[in-house]
């Protein structure tokens, strides 16, 4: 079975690009030339560079010595936490500004939920001297007040989504409507591996440099490729799909998705999209999707700000649907506990998204031979103020 | 013959309406259609509102908001328009986004319109290919036309592709921009406005976005079958309630 996307846009039955005929210009344009310009060697010399000198890759493949001994496996942690901007957000962002410079865009725009993603494409908006306007739910600047500082600092204009719900996914159809208001001289930096094709492809292309460092990395260390596990969270996906790509087709390497369950999958306040969602439409592309019977999308919840979407990239669908993945929920308590258990026990504090795929240590029994491979997607200083209320620091 | 079809053969130019069903009230629905059947309104478009409802503005998105809030949805719509071809003789567009639709069964979506004795559907995020691959059978099987949208941007080639599909009329959108943005035309729409007109398409086209009066009416249907209204309506919806519209229909007649 094929895993990535096929010629038409679709991973199984999901993706495509289900939009109005008004962004139909920007998109084609995007899907025409995107394999084309990241395939020439003077854009790989450029990204790989940028990757390397500015962001700090390779990020370190890190044995976790005192977690692999509690859990008797053995554990490696694919340390995105330690790029610049603090996330794996960022890798995505160099990707699609090249991209963007090539297509002779001017004006970069981008949708935050937490602001990791905001703050990414404004550090490569001031790297590369380009106006950035980043969309935010009105109640998400309220809630991440840190991130909103830095992106003004970095030059970024920061516009409250006002609409519906006032979170990520209206911050989304906020930008959206900027792309289609201003459609020539706009590139839309999309911050998951969700949207119309071929956004899911091109962001987990870009990613997928975690999984490429992964292979030989682990062959350095263990003298082979293939770890047993890959586990990574997941809200649109992508350090999931970035961590999965080089091993979707290598049926020996079990692949782990790790949902935000909130408060537990059927309280009503939760983000666990494979076990609520349904077949739907949202921002471009068919994938599961939280929604009413009516088919109006809901509005998700969890303590993570970077998983609270109602949806989950495409390929994630298929991934859940196929069986190919294996799909956890860890509550808000279980992933607070896990990050703190990280911290404790490796020196590590994790983004609460990370924290989430930790969880699955306390979920499921590896074995001791077992070799997993966890995304530490991104790092905890931006979720102080949450571990600070949580444990009554 | 479909009622849109019938309409489009009129030596006139058309005046198409847009509202939220549900807006400003939840029954307010058949009342405000009846009303502008009585006005002269020619065809309306009845929006079933969405809950991202993204190539919509503000303006749109809110009554769309307040519809829901008022507990809108598709069956309550197909419920308050059960017998609404015994009051109403105009053709009946319903508007929406793809996945209510998709949730209820494009199938049985379709069905439900004809036996209610709707004429049309727009589904602006549904591609006219996906359509054509997927669902062109079915809309066809039960008398349906669907309407494609075209932009200032869209390329010769699609506009042709998109005309080959269609079978009633384009819905020609106005400027690069989402619905209520736009105050007067200028040049550049007058321009493109006269480029599609000289294309000799099959289907009739409608102009949408940006038109809010009599003057934007007129320069809107210079080369164009006629035009739809939506924001401004909906604004005056908001600001007057159901009761006083001949005065709105009267200030672009």
């Amino acid at each position: 079975m094929n895993f990535n996307v096929d010629e038409k846009g679709y991973y199984g039955e999901f993706g495509g690009a289900y939009i109005p005929e008004m962004l139909y210009p920007n998109v084609e344009e995007l899907r025409q030339n995107y394999l084309k310009i990241t395939a020439e060697p003077d854009f790989k010399a450029e990204f790989d560079q940028l990757l390397k000198d500015y962001v700090g890759r390779p990020s370190p493949l890190y044995f976790a010595k005192r977690l692999s001994e509690k859990y008797n496996t053995k554990v490696y942690l694919k340390r995105e936490d330690l790029n610049h901007t603090g996330a794996h957000k960022v890798n995505n962002t160099i990707g699609q500004i090249l991209v963007a410079r090539r297509l002779g865009k001017k004006r970069i725009i981008a949708e935050t939920g937490a602001g990791q993603h905001g703050v990414a494409t404004a550090t490569v908006c001031a790297l590369m001297g380009m106006e950035c306007i980043v969309y935010m739910g009105e109640i998400d600047i309220a809630r991440q007040a840190p991130n909103v500082a830095r992106m003004k600092m970095l030059g970024a204009e920061v516009r409250p989504a006002l609409s519906g719900s006032r979170t990520l996914k209206d911050a989304t159809n906020e930008a959206i409507r900027d792309w289609i208001n201003n459609p020539v001289d706009t590139h839309y930096i999309i911050g998951s591996a969700i949207g119309p094709h071929p956004y899911p492809d091109m962001v987990t292309r870009f990613q997928s440099i975690i999984s490429e460092e992964i292979k030989w990395q682990l062959k350095e260390k263990e003298g082979r490729e293939n770890p047993d596990y890959v586990v990574a969270c997941i809200g649109g996906g992508s350090n999931a799909a970035g961590t999965y790509y080089h091993f979707l087709h290598e049926p020996e390497v079990g692949i782990i998705a790790v949902e935000a369950a909130g408060k537990g999958v059927d309280s009503g306040h939760s983000a666990a999209t494979s076990k609520l969602g349904k077949v739907g439409v949202i921002h471009g592309c068919k994938t599961l999707l939280m929604q009413t019977p009516d088919g109006q999308i809901t509005e998700p919840y969890s303590i993570s700000a970077g998983l609270d979407y109602p949806g989950v990239g495409p390929m994630h669908a298929h991934l859940a649907q196929s069986g190919r993945g294996e799909f956890f929920s860890v509550t808000d308590d279980d992933a607070m506990n896990a990050g703190l258990q990280l911290t404790k026990l490796e020196g590590i504090i994790p983004a609460i998204e990370s924290a989430h795929a930790f969880a699955v240590l306390d979920q499921k029994q590896f074995k001791p031979t077992d070799i997993v491979v966890i995304s530490l997607s991104g790092r905890g200083d931006k979720d102080l103020d949450n571990y600070i209320d949580y444990f009554k620091l | 013959m479909n009622r849109i079809t019938q309409k489009l053969q009129e030596d006139k130019k058309i005046l198409s309406i847009y509202f939220s069903a549900g807006y400003p009230d939840l029954n307010d629905t058949v009342p405000i259609i009846q009303d502008l059947e009585k006005n002269g309104v020619d065809l309306i478009e009845i929006g079933l509102p969405f809950s991202d409802p993204l190539a919509d503005g503000p303006t749109i998105q809110a009554s769309s908001t307040q519809a829901l809030h008022n507990g809108m949805t598709t069956e309550v719509l197909f419920n308050q328009l059960a017998n609404i071809r015994e009051s109403v003789k105009i053709p009946l567009i319903i508007m929406g986004y793809f996945n209510p639709m998709l949730q209820y069964g494009v199938e049985a979506f379709c069905k439900k319109c004809a036996e209610i004795g709707i004429d049309g559907l727009i589904i602006p995020d549904l591609p006219v290919d996906v359509y054509a691959d997927q669902y062109k059978a079915i809309f066809e099987k039960y008398g349906l036309i669907n309407v494609f949208l075209i932009t200032p941007q869209t390329s010769e080639e699609r506009i042709r592709f998109i005309d080959s599909v269609s079978n009633g009329f384009i819905y020609m959108v106005s400027s690069a921009s989402v619905t209520g943005s736009q105050s007067g035309f200028g040049n550049v729409q007058e321009s493109y406005f006269e480029r599609i007109g000289n294309m000799n398409l099959k289907n009739p086209q409608i102009v949408g976005f940006g038109i809010s009066n009599k003057e934007t009416f007129s320069q809107a249907t210079k080369y164009a079958k006629g035009a739809i209204i939506g924001s401004a309506f909906i604004k005056h919806l908001s600001e007057n309630g159901s009761g006083k519209i001949a005065e709105f229909v009267g200030k672009i007649k």
